[in-house]
Protein backbone atom coordinates (compact mmCIF):
# COMPACT_ATOMS: atom_id res chain seq x y z
CA UNK A 1 0.00 0.00 0.00
CA UNK A 2 2.97 2.69 0.86
CA UNK A 3 3.89 1.90 -2.82
CA UNK A 4 1.00 2.18 -4.41
CA UNK A 5 0.18 5.52 -2.55
CA UNK A 6 3.63 7.05 -3.69
CA UNK A 7 2.45 5.96 -7.32
CA UNK A 8 -0.99 7.65 -6.82
CA UNK A 9 1.06 10.82 -5.39
CA UNK A 10 3.62 10.57 -8.30
CA UNK A 11 0.47 10.55 -10.47
CA UNK A 12 1.68 7.90 -12.45
CA UNK A 13 -0.88 6.98 -15.50
CA UNK A 14 -1.36 4.43 -17.89
CA UNK A 15 -0.81 1.50 -15.77
CA UNK A 16 -1.38 -1.92 -16.68
CA UNK A 17 -2.70 -3.87 -13.55
CA UNK A 18 -2.53 -7.70 -13.01
CA UNK A 19 -4.10 -9.53 -10.16
CA UNK A 20 -2.37 -12.30 -8.40
CA UNK A 21 -5.12 -14.07 -8.74
CA UNK A 22 -7.42 -10.93 -7.72
CA UNK A 23 -6.98 -7.44 -6.61
CA UNK A 24 -8.98 -4.88 -3.99
CA UNK A 25 -8.04 -2.05 -2.18
CA UNK A 26 -4.68 -1.43 -4.13
CA UNK A 27 -6.43 -1.79 -7.45
CA UNK A 28 -9.32 0.63 -6.44
CA UNK A 29 -7.33 3.33 -4.83
CA UNK A 30 -5.22 3.52 -8.09
CA UNK A 31 -8.28 3.47 -10.81
CA UNK A 32 -9.67 5.71 -8.58
CA UNK A 33 -7.00 8.01 -8.82
CA UNK A 34 -6.91 7.88 -12.69
CA UNK A 35 -3.91 5.68 -12.79
CA UNK A 36 -5.08 2.78 -14.79
CA UNK A 37 -5.96 2.07 -18.13
CA UNK A 38 -5.98 -1.79 -18.42
CA UNK A 39 -6.74 -4.57 -15.42
CA UNK A 40 -5.92 -8.07 -15.65
CA UNK A 41 -7.94 -10.05 -13.25
CA UNK A 42 -9.73 -13.10 -12.06
CA UNK A 43 -11.63 -10.60 -10.10
CA UNK A 44 -11.22 -6.98 -8.19
CA UNK A 45 -13.55 -6.66 -4.87
CA UNK A 46 -13.38 -5.25 -1.21
CA UNK A 47 -13.48 -8.20 -0.10
CA UNK A 48 -15.51 -8.15 3.25
CA UNK A 49 -16.34 -4.61 2.96
CA UNK A 50 -18.08 -5.22 -0.69
CA UNK A 51 -17.66 -4.27 -3.81
CA UNK A 52 -15.01 -1.89 -4.92
CA UNK A 53 -16.54 1.35 -6.25
CA UNK A 54 -13.70 3.00 -7.97
CA UNK A 55 -13.40 -0.16 -10.42
CA UNK A 56 -16.87 -1.04 -11.00
CA UNK A 57 -18.06 2.91 -11.86
CA UNK A 58 -14.63 2.77 -14.06
CA UNK A 59 -15.63 -0.57 -15.80
CA UNK A 60 -18.99 0.12 -16.17
CA UNK A 61 -18.73 3.95 -17.67
CA UNK A 62 -15.84 2.19 -20.19
CA UNK A 63 -12.90 3.99 -18.64
CA UNK A 64 -10.64 1.19 -17.73
CA UNK A 65 -10.18 -2.06 -20.30
CA UNK A 66 -10.96 -5.15 -18.17
CA UNK A 67 -9.26 -8.42 -19.53
CA UNK A 68 -11.06 -10.79 -16.87
CA UNK A 69 -9.77 -14.06 -15.99
CA UNK A 70 -9.80 -17.14 -13.89
CA UNK A 71 -8.05 -17.81 -10.93
CA UNK A 72 -5.57 -20.65 -11.70
CA UNK A 73 -5.26 -19.59 -15.11
CA UNK A 74 -3.26 -16.52 -13.47
CA UNK A 75 -0.94 -19.06 -11.56
CA UNK A 76 -0.57 -21.12 -14.48
CA UNK A 77 0.65 -18.34 -16.97
CA UNK A 78 2.83 -17.12 -14.41
CA UNK A 79 4.39 -20.57 -13.60
CA UNK A 80 5.08 -20.88 -17.36
CA UNK A 81 7.21 -17.85 -17.33
CA UNK A 82 8.77 -18.56 -14.16
CA UNK A 83 10.27 -22.50 -16.23
CA UNK A 84 11.08 -20.30 -19.33
CA UNK A 85 8.12 -21.87 -21.72
CA UNK A 86 6.19 -20.22 -23.76
CA UNK A 87 2.36 -21.82 -22.32
CA UNK A 88 1.09 -24.28 -19.93
CA UNK A 89 -2.09 -26.43 -19.92
CA UNK A 90 -5.05 -25.98 -17.40
CA UNK A 91 -7.71 -28.31 -17.09
CA UNK A 92 -11.15 -26.87 -16.81
CA UNK A 93 -12.41 -23.16 -17.72
CA UNK A 94 -13.16 -24.74 -21.43
CA UNK A 95 -17.02 -24.14 -21.14
CA UNK A 96 -17.09 -20.33 -19.59
CA UNK A 97 -17.21 -17.46 -22.31
CA UNK A 98 -14.28 -16.08 -20.65
CA UNK A 99 -12.80 -18.82 -23.73
CA UNK A 100 -14.49 -16.35 -26.29
CA UNK A 101 -13.36 -12.84 -23.92
CA UNK A 102 -10.02 -14.50 -24.20
CA UNK A 103 -8.14 -14.54 -27.52
CA UNK A 104 -5.03 -15.32 -25.99
CA UNK A 105 -6.48 -18.56 -24.34
CA UNK A 106 -6.36 -22.03 -26.63
CA UNK A 107 -8.26 -24.99 -26.71
CA UNK A 108 -6.05 -27.81 -27.63
CA UNK A 109 -6.04 -31.22 -28.34
CA UNK A 110 -4.09 -33.56 -25.79
CA UNK A 111 -1.35 -34.74 -27.68
CA UNK A 112 -0.56 -37.92 -25.57
CA UNK A 113 -3.82 -38.94 -25.51
CA UNK A 114 -5.50 -41.25 -28.25
CA UNK A 115 -9.02 -39.88 -27.84
CA UNK A 116 -10.22 -36.69 -27.59
CA UNK A 117 -9.33 -34.47 -24.81
CA UNK A 118 -9.45 -30.88 -25.07
CA UNK A 119 -7.34 -28.79 -22.86
CA UNK A 120 -6.94 -25.12 -22.41
CA UNK A 121 -3.40 -23.65 -23.07
CA UNK A 122 -2.68 -20.24 -21.55
CA UNK A 123 0.49 -18.43 -22.63
CA UNK A 124 2.83 -17.20 -20.73
CA UNK A 125 2.89 -13.80 -18.73
CA UNK A 126 5.82 -12.28 -17.34
CA UNK A 127 4.79 -8.48 -16.06
CA UNK A 128 7.30 -5.84 -15.93
CA UNK A 129 7.20 -4.83 -12.33
CA UNK A 130 6.23 -6.50 -9.61
CA UNK A 131 5.56 -4.62 -6.50
CA UNK A 132 4.64 -6.68 -3.04
CA UNK A 133 5.07 -5.67 0.49
CA UNK A 134 7.27 -8.43 2.88
CA UNK A 135 7.98 -9.00 6.61
CA UNK A 136 11.55 -8.84 6.66
CA UNK A 137 13.99 -7.71 4.15
CA UNK A 138 18.03 -8.32 4.60
CA UNK A 139 21.43 -7.27 4.38
CA UNK A 140 21.94 -9.88 1.31
CA UNK A 141 19.11 -8.63 -0.73
CA UNK A 142 16.69 -11.33 0.34
CA UNK A 143 13.02 -11.09 1.08
CA UNK A 144 10.91 -12.95 3.43
CA UNK A 145 6.72 -13.52 2.35
CA UNK A 146 6.35 -17.14 4.57
CA UNK A 147 3.76 -19.10 3.53
CA UNK A 148 2.73 -16.59 0.81
CA UNK A 149 4.44 -18.57 -1.73
CA UNK A 150 2.47 -16.77 -4.86
CA UNK A 151 4.64 -13.43 -3.95
CA UNK A 152 7.55 -16.35 -5.10
CA UNK A 153 6.16 -16.88 -8.21
CA UNK A 154 5.25 -13.42 -9.57
CA UNK A 155 8.77 -12.74 -8.46
CA UNK A 156 10.23 -15.46 -10.74
CA UNK A 157 7.73 -14.58 -13.46
CA UNK A 158 8.25 -10.77 -13.21
CA UNK A 159 10.92 -8.74 -15.58
CA UNK A 160 11.96 -6.23 -12.28
CA UNK A 161 10.80 -7.03 -8.71
CA UNK A 162 10.60 -4.26 -6.16
CA UNK A 163 9.61 -5.04 -2.36
CA UNK A 164 9.21 -2.89 0.97
CA UNK A 165 9.40 -4.53 4.36
CA UNK A 166 8.36 -4.18 7.80
CA UNK A 167 12.15 -5.07 9.55
CA UNK A 168 15.33 -5.30 7.86
CA UNK A 169 17.21 -8.57 9.44
CA UNK A 170 20.91 -8.77 9.81
CA UNK A 171 22.99 -11.11 7.77
CA UNK A 172 21.60 -13.84 5.00
CA UNK A 173 18.51 -15.29 5.79
CA UNK A 174 18.92 -18.38 3.30
CA UNK A 175 21.68 -19.24 6.16
CA UNK A 176 18.67 -19.61 8.31
CA UNK A 177 17.20 -23.28 8.08
CA UNK A 178 13.70 -22.27 9.38
CA UNK A 179 13.35 -19.20 7.60
CA UNK A 180 14.80 -20.19 4.76
CA UNK A 181 11.76 -21.89 2.56
CA UNK A 182 9.36 -18.39 3.12
CA UNK A 183 12.17 -16.82 1.34
CA UNK A 184 12.27 -15.21 -1.83
CA UNK A 185 16.70 -15.53 -3.13
CA UNK A 186 17.72 -11.98 -4.15
CA UNK A 187 18.32 -12.99 -6.78
CA UNK A 188 14.69 -12.26 -8.08
CA UNK A 189 14.85 -9.25 -6.02
CA UNK A 190 15.62 -5.97 -8.02
CA UNK A 191 15.20 -3.65 -4.79
CA UNK A 192 13.76 -3.11 -1.54
CA UNK A 193 12.94 -0.09 0.54
CA UNK A 194 11.67 -0.10 4.49
CA UNK A 195 8.24 1.01 4.98
CA UNK A 196 6.70 0.45 8.18
CA UNK A 197 3.13 -0.58 8.91
CA UNK A 198 3.71 -0.40 4.66
CA UNK A 199 0.23 -3.10 3.82
CA UNK A 200 -1.92 -1.20 5.72
CA UNK A 201 -4.90 -0.56 6.29
CA UNK A 202 -4.90 -4.37 4.98
CA UNK A 203 -2.62 -6.79 7.22
CA UNK A 204 0.83 -8.74 7.05
CA UNK A 205 0.28 -12.10 8.82
CA UNK A 206 1.79 -12.47 12.42
CA UNK A 207 2.63 -8.63 12.28
CA UNK A 208 -0.64 -6.74 12.26
CA UNK A 209 -4.21 -7.34 11.38
CA UNK A 210 -6.54 -6.13 8.39
CA UNK A 211 -8.03 -2.65 9.64
CA UNK A 212 -11.77 -3.62 8.93
CA UNK A 213 -13.23 -0.50 10.45
CA UNK A 214 -10.65 1.55 7.85
CA UNK A 215 -11.10 -0.28 5.26
CA UNK A 216 -15.32 -0.18 5.53
CA UNK A 217 -14.51 3.81 5.70
CA UNK A 218 -12.53 3.23 2.50
CA UNK A 219 -15.26 1.35 1.05
CA UNK A 220 -18.15 4.21 1.95
CA UNK A 221 -16.27 7.22 0.85
CA UNK A 222 -14.67 5.55 -2.51
CA UNK A 223 -19.11 5.27 -3.14
CA UNK A 224 -18.36 8.76 -5.03
CA UNK A 225 -15.85 10.61 -6.94
CA UNK A 226 -16.11 13.50 -4.44
CA UNK A 227 -16.02 11.52 -1.34
CA UNK A 228 -12.83 9.10 -2.98
CA UNK A 229 -10.92 12.20 -3.39
CA UNK A 230 -11.31 13.82 0.40
CA UNK A 231 -10.52 10.25 0.89
CA UNK A 232 -7.21 10.77 -1.03
CA UNK A 233 -6.37 13.65 -0.34
CA UNK A 234 -6.36 12.62 3.80
CA UNK A 235 -4.88 9.71 3.20
CA UNK A 236 -2.58 9.42 0.81
CA UNK A 237 -1.86 13.01 -0.60
CA UNK A 238 -1.19 13.85 3.19
CA UNK A 239 2.29 11.39 3.77
CA UNK A 240 1.97 11.91 7.55
CA UNK A 241 -1.43 10.16 7.73
CA UNK A 242 -0.49 7.81 5.27
CA UNK A 243 0.80 5.04 7.16
CA UNK A 244 -1.47 4.17 9.89
CA UNK A 245 -3.95 6.08 12.24
CA UNK A 246 -1.89 7.69 15.00
CA UNK A 247 0.85 5.04 13.77
CA UNK A 248 -0.10 2.93 16.58
CA UNK A 249 2.65 -0.83 17.06
CA UNK A 250 0.58 -3.98 16.22
CA UNK B 1 -37.78 -22.98 16.80
CA UNK B 2 -34.88 -22.98 14.42
CA UNK B 3 -33.53 -19.82 12.30
CA UNK B 4 -33.11 -19.93 8.70
CA UNK B 5 -29.76 -20.38 8.92
CA UNK B 6 -29.53 -23.36 11.10
CA UNK B 7 -32.09 -25.35 8.51
CA UNK B 8 -29.94 -23.83 6.18
CA UNK B 9 -26.63 -25.16 7.23
CA UNK B 10 -28.08 -28.46 8.09
CA UNK B 11 -29.56 -28.85 4.53
CA UNK B 12 -25.89 -28.11 3.65
CA UNK B 13 -24.69 -30.81 6.17
CA UNK B 14 -27.02 -33.39 4.11
CA UNK B 15 -25.75 -32.02 0.78
CA UNK B 16 -22.49 -32.69 1.70
CA UNK B 17 -22.62 -36.03 2.82
CA UNK B 18 -19.89 -38.83 3.21
CA UNK B 19 -17.19 -36.28 1.78
CA UNK B 20 -13.70 -36.48 3.19
CA UNK B 21 -12.45 -32.95 1.73
CA UNK B 22 -14.66 -29.29 1.48
CA UNK B 23 -13.25 -26.29 0.37
CA UNK B 24 -15.29 -23.33 1.80
CA UNK B 25 -14.73 -19.97 0.00
CA UNK B 26 -15.00 -16.28 1.39
CA UNK B 27 -17.52 -14.78 3.43
CA UNK B 28 -19.84 -18.61 3.27
CA UNK B 29 -20.84 -18.93 6.90
CA UNK B 30 -23.52 -21.28 5.73
CA UNK B 31 -21.22 -24.31 4.48
CA UNK B 32 -18.69 -23.08 7.20
CA UNK B 33 -21.28 -23.82 9.45
CA UNK B 34 -22.45 -27.14 7.92
CA UNK B 35 -19.34 -28.57 8.09
CA UNK B 36 -18.18 -27.82 11.62
CA UNK B 37 -22.22 -29.23 12.05
CA UNK B 38 -20.75 -32.47 10.68
CA UNK B 39 -17.26 -32.73 12.36
CA UNK B 40 -19.57 -31.90 15.53
CA UNK B 41 -21.67 -34.83 15.03
CA UNK B 42 -18.20 -37.19 14.94
CA UNK B 43 -17.09 -37.15 10.93
CA UNK B 44 -14.19 -37.40 9.84
CA UNK B 45 -14.02 -34.45 7.73
CA UNK B 46 -11.45 -32.20 6.30
CA UNK B 47 -12.16 -28.63 6.00
CA UNK B 48 -9.92 -26.06 3.79
CA UNK B 49 -11.11 -22.84 4.71
CA UNK B 50 -10.11 -20.43 1.96
CA UNK B 51 -9.91 -17.51 3.78
CA UNK B 52 -9.03 -18.14 7.39
CA UNK B 53 -6.87 -14.90 8.81
CA UNK B 54 -4.99 -17.45 10.96
CA UNK B 55 -3.94 -21.43 10.29
CA UNK B 56 -4.77 -20.74 6.72
CA UNK B 57 -4.22 -24.97 5.34
CA UNK B 58 -2.17 -23.80 2.23
CA UNK B 59 1.36 -23.51 2.45
CA UNK B 60 2.25 -22.97 -0.97
CA UNK B 61 0.53 -20.01 -2.03
CA UNK B 62 -2.89 -19.43 -3.35
CA UNK B 63 -2.61 -21.52 -6.36
CA UNK B 64 -2.56 -24.42 -3.80
CA UNK B 65 -6.34 -24.94 -3.71
CA UNK B 66 -6.75 -25.10 -7.38
CA UNK B 67 -4.03 -27.82 -7.41
CA UNK B 68 -5.48 -29.47 -4.83
CA UNK B 69 -8.45 -29.17 -6.84
CA UNK B 70 -7.28 -30.21 -10.38
CA UNK B 71 -5.70 -33.69 -8.89
CA UNK B 72 -9.41 -34.14 -7.18
CA UNK B 73 -8.69 -34.09 -3.74
CA UNK B 74 -11.57 -31.93 -3.05
CA UNK B 75 -15.17 -33.61 -3.20
CA UNK B 76 -17.21 -30.58 -2.30
CA UNK B 77 -17.11 -27.46 -3.13
CA UNK B 78 -19.57 -24.12 -3.12
CA UNK B 79 -20.56 -21.53 -5.86
CA UNK B 80 -22.80 -18.93 -5.67
CA UNK B 81 -23.77 -16.33 -8.34
CA UNK B 82 -25.20 -12.57 -9.64
CA UNK B 83 -26.82 -14.84 -12.13
CA UNK B 84 -27.80 -19.28 -11.70
CA UNK B 85 -29.74 -19.99 -14.99
CA UNK B 86 -32.04 -23.35 -15.63
CA UNK B 87 -28.70 -25.03 -17.02
CA UNK B 88 -26.82 -24.82 -13.77
CA UNK B 89 -24.55 -21.97 -15.11
CA UNK B 90 -23.21 -19.15 -12.82
CA UNK B 91 -22.80 -15.64 -13.77
CA UNK B 92 -20.14 -13.69 -11.24
CA UNK B 93 -19.48 -11.00 -14.06
CA UNK B 94 -21.97 -8.30 -15.42
CA UNK B 95 -25.76 -8.65 -15.23
CA UNK B 96 -28.67 -5.86 -15.89
CA UNK B 97 -25.49 -3.02 -17.00
CA UNK B 98 -24.04 -3.65 -13.67
CA UNK B 99 -20.51 -4.80 -13.45
CA UNK B 100 -19.94 -7.64 -10.54
CA UNK B 101 -16.10 -8.34 -9.08
CA UNK B 102 -15.12 -11.54 -11.17
CA UNK B 103 -15.42 -15.37 -12.20
CA UNK B 104 -12.67 -15.76 -9.20
CA UNK B 105 -11.94 -19.67 -9.63
CA UNK B 106 -14.95 -20.76 -10.62
CA UNK B 107 -14.22 -21.52 -14.56
CA UNK B 108 -11.99 -24.15 -12.88
CA UNK B 109 -13.60 -25.03 -9.96
CA UNK B 110 -16.87 -26.37 -11.10
CA UNK B 111 -15.55 -28.96 -13.68
CA UNK B 112 -12.44 -30.27 -11.67
CA UNK B 113 -14.76 -30.42 -8.03
CA UNK B 114 -16.34 -34.02 -7.40
CA UNK B 115 -19.59 -32.01 -6.55
CA UNK B 116 -20.44 -28.14 -6.71
CA UNK B 117 -23.28 -27.55 -4.48
CA UNK B 118 -24.73 -24.03 -5.94
CA UNK B 119 -25.40 -21.99 -2.97
CA UNK B 120 -27.52 -18.12 -2.69
CA UNK B 121 -29.38 -17.38 -0.61
CA UNK B 122 -31.38 -14.77 -1.96
CA UNK B 123 -34.23 -16.70 -4.38
CA UNK B 124 -35.88 -13.89 -6.92
CA UNK B 125 -36.17 -14.18 -10.87
CA UNK B 126 -33.11 -11.22 -10.59
CA UNK B 127 -31.02 -14.40 -9.27
CA UNK B 128 -32.63 -17.32 -10.76
CA UNK B 129 -32.69 -16.41 -14.44
CA UNK B 130 -33.82 -18.44 -17.77
CA UNK B 131 -29.98 -17.86 -19.11
CA UNK B 132 -27.50 -15.95 -17.65
CA UNK B 133 -26.18 -13.16 -19.14
CA UNK B 134 -22.20 -14.22 -19.01
CA UNK B 135 -21.39 -17.82 -18.39
CA UNK B 136 -18.51 -17.59 -15.67
CA UNK B 137 -18.79 -21.05 -15.15
CA UNK B 138 -20.45 -23.97 -16.65
CA UNK B 139 -20.66 -27.63 -14.68
CA UNK B 140 -22.32 -30.28 -13.33
CA UNK B 141 -24.26 -28.97 -10.42
CA UNK B 142 -24.74 -31.50 -7.31
CA UNK B 143 -27.49 -29.46 -6.30
CA UNK B 144 -28.97 -25.79 -5.83
CA UNK B 145 -30.18 -24.63 -2.52
CA UNK B 146 -31.70 -20.76 -2.30
CA UNK B 147 -32.85 -19.11 1.00
CA UNK B 148 -36.57 -20.75 -0.78
CA UNK B 149 -36.03 -24.19 -2.03
CA UNK B 150 -33.84 -27.17 -2.68
CA UNK B 151 -33.42 -28.01 -5.95
CA UNK B 152 -31.57 -31.42 -7.59
CA UNK B 153 -30.28 -31.54 -11.13
CA UNK B 154 -31.63 -34.38 -13.69
CA UNK B 155 -28.99 -34.03 -16.09
CA UNK B 156 -30.34 -31.46 -18.09
CA UNK B 157 -32.38 -29.22 -15.61
CA UNK B 158 -33.57 -28.68 -11.89
CA UNK B 159 -36.24 -30.41 -10.07
CA UNK B 160 -37.51 -28.73 -6.91
CA UNK B 161 -37.15 -30.95 -3.82
CA UNK B 162 -38.55 -29.36 -0.94
CA UNK B 163 -39.15 -25.68 -0.26
CA UNK B 164 -38.41 -24.25 3.67
CA UNK B 165 -41.81 -22.76 3.80
CA UNK B 166 -44.73 -23.57 1.79
CA UNK B 167 -45.16 -20.47 -1.04
CA UNK B 168 -45.79 -20.11 -5.22
CA UNK B 169 -41.23 -20.99 -5.87
CA UNK B 170 -42.38 -20.95 -9.13
CA UNK B 171 -43.89 -17.27 -8.92
CA UNK B 172 -40.51 -16.41 -7.65
CA UNK B 173 -37.73 -18.42 -9.99
CA UNK B 174 -37.17 -17.11 -13.12
CA UNK B 175 -36.55 -20.56 -14.95
CA UNK B 176 -38.14 -23.25 -15.99
CA UNK B 177 -38.18 -26.38 -13.59
CA UNK B 178 -39.39 -29.66 -12.99
CA UNK B 179 -41.61 -30.26 -9.60
CA UNK B 180 -43.31 -33.59 -8.09
CA UNK B 181 -47.22 -33.47 -7.60
CA UNK B 182 -46.94 -32.35 -3.71
CA UNK B 183 -44.02 -30.24 -2.99
CA UNK B 184 -42.28 -31.77 0.40
CA UNK B 185 -41.49 -29.14 3.51
CA UNK B 186 -37.62 -28.62 3.74
CA UNK B 187 -37.21 -31.33 7.18
CA UNK B 188 -36.46 -28.78 9.91
CA UNK B 189 -33.12 -29.81 12.38
CA UNK B 190 -33.37 -32.42 14.98
CA UNK B 191 -33.01 -31.74 18.33
CA UNK B 192 -29.63 -32.91 18.43
CA UNK B 193 -28.08 -30.77 15.59
CA UNK B 194 -29.98 -27.77 17.24
CA UNK B 195 -27.92 -28.29 20.50
CA UNK B 196 -24.84 -28.71 18.50
CA UNK B 197 -25.31 -25.55 16.51
CA UNK B 198 -25.72 -24.02 19.67
CA UNK B 199 -22.68 -25.15 21.81
CA UNK B 200 -19.68 -25.85 19.90
CA UNK B 201 -19.95 -25.52 16.35
CA UNK B 202 -20.97 -21.80 17.53
CA UNK B 203 -18.01 -21.32 19.46
CA UNK B 204 -16.20 -22.41 16.51
CA UNK B 205 -17.42 -20.26 13.71
CA UNK B 206 -17.68 -16.96 15.64
CA UNK B 207 -13.80 -16.45 15.42
CA UNK B 208 -13.94 -16.36 11.57
CA UNK B 209 -17.61 -15.12 11.44
CA UNK B 210 -18.08 -12.35 14.29
CA UNK B 211 -21.12 -10.89 12.69
CA UNK B 212 -22.56 -13.78 11.50
CA UNK B 213 -22.19 -15.61 15.09
CA UNK B 214 -23.91 -12.47 16.55
CA UNK B 215 -26.73 -12.25 14.17
CA UNK B 216 -27.20 -16.24 14.43
CA UNK B 217 -26.55 -16.73 17.97
CA UNK B 218 -26.21 -13.67 20.04
CA UNK B 219 -22.33 -14.74 20.37
CA UNK B 220 -19.95 -11.24 21.14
Amino acid sequence: MALVRELIRKKSRHLKLLGVPVLGMCADLLIGAGCVAEVESSAVSLGEAGLAPRFTEAVENGEIKMRDATCPAVHTALQASEKGVPFMPLRGVLGSDLMRIRNDWQEAQNPFSREKDSILLVPAISPDIALFHARWADEAGNVWVGRRRELATIAHAAKQTFVTYEELKPGDMLEDELLAPGVISGTYVTDTAPAKRGAWPLGIAGVYDIDDAHLAQYAKAARTREAFQRYLEEFVCTPAKSYSPASSPA
Amino acid sequence: MHTREELLACVVARLIGEAKHVAVGAASPIPATACELLKARGQDLRVSMLHKRKGNPFTEGSRELFDLAGQGRIDVFFLGGAQIDGEGSINLVRADGKRFPGSFGSAFMYSVVKKTILFREEHSKRVLVPKVEFVSARGTPGALLTGRALFSWQGSRFRLESTHEAGDVRGETGFDFQSPERIPLTPPPTEEDLALLRSSVAQRIAPDYPDFARRVWGIN
